[in-house]
């Protein structure tokens, strides 16, 4: 009887201010969708820098007047650095040969080029990409070598912008998330005084603080979750709406994002959804009732 | 039973304490009034009985519990075992006679079995059999009382406070009210009431603590208004 009781005053509770109970349950799904989106953020962007820094590379361009020895001076030399995973040595004819491929649809610049004018190269793979600036330098006075380009730095630039989108988006989530606890904690207070002659007697009878709690509590948990639901859906629906679209020509440079990803930030939605309107509920009452 | 011994509460901002060094013992089964003008510190007893304050100085104890030393999370057990009745009534306005009394037991965990089997018996008790499925407008002032009485006996307490029961009721009113009061104590039960109304003192004869500023002036075992 008691579980019957508390749910159907939770349905009443909600029922009763439903303006207010929608407007909570708004600003709750906007906030927990965007907390869900800073998620999906996040986790790509660890994934894909995982990705791109295990194929970034370190590219030594020697002068184009380098003389053998210094070339296998320089190649042993790599092969035995202890901040080194792999050295690839890239010659003239190979350096034209990836030009050419890199460049297939332009013949113009293919033909302006000379095949002796490219740089032959070395290509290191680093055992960790940050120590980009230990290898610069110890090899830049090196002899024969002309440039070093590190890669990871163009990608640091990527993920910056990346990053930032990711902060805004949690910025935007707690900012929604504090309209969204002042939301609770009204429509709290509302139930709580359209109940007070309920909550007296009980008061004055002895209900235990849990049970004269439960309703109001579970109150502000059911509608964190129906947010939460709400905040998921507004995820997939962004992904139905986004995939094939216009951003189809950036899918091979961002991670995919599959159903699974974000199905699996729903627990993470409800779990804060319904665990921050409980506490808030519950700080509210503490105030209103002091129960 | 109950037992303030040198109690003193001064409320915040309060000039004089509304209890001065008070000491009073009741025993199980009395029937007591506390009696004295407004503001006197009658309704602090009745608060500091059911925990609702505390006092700054002194004891408490209350069915052999020690009020002062409380944590509030106790409270709501401790209340189970004394019955409350106001001036106002504080019934339900959107329940029945029945449901009112009803909802005072299933909050604290009663099965709706038990409500069907016990708040019948208790409404025929306060005399309002046949009308339980009244609302409390539907009622008058006595009968909304009598089921007050009804809910705060219902769970048979062993301490019964009563603040100003009669307040808002006539005098031949008030007088079946006493009687139903009367009829409880005779249960066993220890009844406290906190009253102005002379009438009815005179009329008990029963013992009467009379409160001044905050102070016992009186304390008499089968005493009048005065």
């Amino acid at each position: 009887m008691r579980m019957k009781y508390v749910l159907s005053e939770v349905l009443v509770g909600l029922w009763r201010n439903v303006t207010m109970t929608i407007a909570m349950i708004i600003t709750l799904a906007v906030s927990l969708f965007m907390l869900g989106g800073s998620g999906l953020l996040y986790q790509k962007v660890g994934d894909m820098k995982d990705l791109y820094y295990e194929n970034v590379e370190v590219s030594i361009f020697l002068k184009t007047d380098v003389n053998d020895q210094q070339i296998q001076d320089l190649g042993a030399k790599l092969k035995s650095d202890p901040l080194v995973k792999h050295v690839d040595y890239v010659n003239k004819e190979e350096a034209y040969k990836r030009f050419q491929e890199m460049f297939q649809d332009a013949p113009d610049l293919i033909s302006a080029v000379k095949a002796d004018s490219l740089p032959p190269s070395y290509r290191v793979k680093l055992n960790n990409p940050e120590q980009y600036k230990a290898i610069y330098d110890e090899y830049k006075t090196a002899e024969g070598i002309d440039t070093i380009v590190d890669q990871s730095k163009l990608l640091d630039k990527v993920f910056n912008v990346l990053t930032g989108i990711q902060n805004f988006a949690l910025a935007l989530a707690v900012v929604m998330a504090v309209a969204a606890l002042l939301l609770v904690a009204n429509t709290i207070q509302v139930a709580a005084y359209s109940k007070r002659r309920e909550v007296a007697v009980m008061k004055l009878v002895g209900a235990s603080n849990w049970f004269i709690q439960a309703p109001f509590v579970l109150e502000a948990v059911v509608a964190g979750l129906i947010g939460s639901i709400l905040g998921l859906v507004a995820l997939l629906g962004l992904k139905v709406f986004t995939s094939g679209g216009s951003m189809q020509a950036i899918e091979g440079l961002i991670t995919p994002v599959s159903w699974t990803d974000i199905l699996l930030m729903f627990p993470l939605m409800a779990g804060v959804g319904g665990l921050v309107s409980a506490i808030t509920a519950w700080v509210t009452l503490r105030f209103y009732l002091r129960v | 039973m109950i037992q303030l011994e040198q109690v003193t509460k001064t409320y915040p901002k309060a000039s004089r304490p509304s209890l001065d060094n008070v000491s009073v013992s009741i025993e199980k089964g009395e029937f007591v009034f506390f009696i004295g003008p407004s503001g006197s510190g009658k309704s602090t007893i009745i608060k500091m009985l059911l925990h609702e304050v505390t006092p700054n100085k002194g004891r408490v104890v209350v069915n052999g519990k020690d009020v002062t030393s409380m944590r509030s999370w106790k409270r709501p057990h401790f209340r189970r075992s004394i019955g409350c009745v106001f001036q106002d009534f504080r019934l339900l306005p959107n329940r029945t006679a029945y449901e009112n009394v009803a909802f005072a037991l299933e909050v604290i965990g009663k099965t709706k079995a038990v409500a069907r089997r016990v708040v019948p018996e208790v409404l025929e008790l306060v005399g309002l059999g046949g009308k339980e499925h009244r609302y409390p407008h539907e009622l008058s002032g006595g009968e909304q009382q009598r089921v007050a009485v009804a809910r705060a006996f219902v769970n048979r307490p062993l301490i019964l406070l009563a603040d100003e029961p009669t307040g808002n009721l006539d005098p031949d009113t008030s007088i079946e009210i006493m009687r139903l009061l009367d009829r409880i104590n005779r249960t066993g039960t220890t009844v406290v009431m906190v009253t102005h109304d002379s009438n009815i003192v005179n009329q008990m004869r029963r013992r009467v603590i009379e409160i001044e500023s905050g102070r016992i002036v009186r304390d008499q075992a089968r005493g009048v208004y005065g």
